[in-house]
């Protein structure tokens, strides 16, 4: 494998990077897909780690809502307040971050504390 | 997500330990459960939460459930797919790669140490044993797949006989359906059961056509997959 991130990594490579940021010092965030409705790109339980520099590890769906989700962790990141976050052709953000699927997802999104 | 949740939940996916999070989605308040060990905040008060448990640990797959003014996410972390391979032949060198990015820790096993080399396997885990002896080690449990390509019955055979009586939920077998024929004439005088010898996919893979070593790796982890999972749409 020539990249960083596979495209598909496996969870405990999200939570082996998540830890590898804490123990250098990095704060970090941890979203995880919590509930799904109708097709989503990706299932329950699904995680994404996010440090405060925006970079990430895994995934919380097919690339299309993982620019707003990490938004909010690095809200959770500062506020260390838990955030629920869903998103869906219902919502009206979905217009901006939208689902292509057509799926509606909710994210748990946390911060690991150090 | 207390540190000390994350590193015993670490710890537990590297020793292949079952383990249970269970998430307060409003207030973020966690509790990590590793056997009889309870790690972070309390568990939250739910009467129906341990069959949840259970069930979500069985079916390996999360799920929400509402408690009073708050709903609680239970997420199972049930260890990693296995994949013995037995053969360190063509195929193997597809198949190996293909199932680590599916998820599956592989072990490929072939005691012809000319074969099990590590210029041959870059980064894939060999073992040089016989394949009864490794599995008497670390037996097929029901998250394992077992998939023999040597084509030669001395090494074949043996890891059939212990996976066809373990919990595996797949075990595939390379071979035409004329060298499958004696195969199952051999394993019923093992003292294999029929209900047993019917547990095998042989010849190993879905009906895809497939020619090359590379797209018969494709067929066996799909067919691996479909085992797994079974299909979506029915009929």
């Amino acid at each position: 494998m020539t990249t960083d991130i596979l495209p598909e990594s496996s969870q405990d490579d999200v939570l082996a990077q998540a830890d590898a940021w804490l123990d250098a010092g990095d704060k970090v965030a941890l979203a995880t897909v919590v509930r799904t409705w109708g097709s989503s790109p990706r299932p329950i339980g699904s995680q994404l780690a996010i440090n405060a520099d925006g970079r990430f590890a895994g995934s919380v769906s097919g690339g299309c809502i993982e620019g707003a989700v990490i938004t909010e962790a690095l809200e959770t990141m500062e506020d260390g307040k838990p955030r629920k976050l869903e998103f869906g052709v219902s919502d009206a953000m979905a217009w901006e971050v939208g689902l292509a699927c057509g799926g509606e997802i909710e994210v748990f999104v946390e911060k690991l504390d150090a | 997500m207390k540190r000390i949740v994350l590193k015993e939940l670490r710890r537990a996916r590297d020793s292949r330990v079952p383990a249970t999070l269970v998430t307060d989605l409003s207030t973020g308040a966690q509790t990590l459960i590793v056997g009889e060990a309870f790690y972070g905040d309390p568990l939250p008060d739910a009467s129906e939460l341990e069959q949840v448990i259970d069930q979500v640990m069985v079916k390996d797959k999360g799920r929400t459930i509402e408690a009073g003014d708050s709903r609680i996410f239970i997420q199972p972390f049930n260890p990693p797919l296995r994949m013995m391979i037995i053969g360190a032949v063509h195929i193997s060198q597809a198949l190996a790669p293909m199932a680590k990015i599916t998820g599956y820790d592989v072990t490929v096993i072939d005691p012809r140490t000319a074969w099990a080399t590590e210029e041959r396997f870059p980064g894939v885990v060999l073992d040089q044993r016989w394949p009864d002896e490794v599995m008497e080690e670390t037996p097929p449990d029901r998250g394992t797949a077992v998939v023999t390509l040597t084509h030669d019955p001395k090494i074949d055979d043996p890891a059939l006989e212990v996976a066809l009586r373990s919990d595996a939920f797949y075990i595939g077998a390379l071979g035409g359906s004329k060298t499958n024929a004696k195969r199952e004439e051999r394993l019923k005088e093992s003292g294999l059961t029929a209900e047993q010898i019917a547990r095998l996919h042989a010849p190993v893979g879905l009906d895809l056509g497939s020619v090359s070593p590379a797209e018969i790796a494709v067929a066996t982890l799909a067919q691996a997959t479909l085992a797994l999972r079974g299909p979506r749409r029915k009929g």
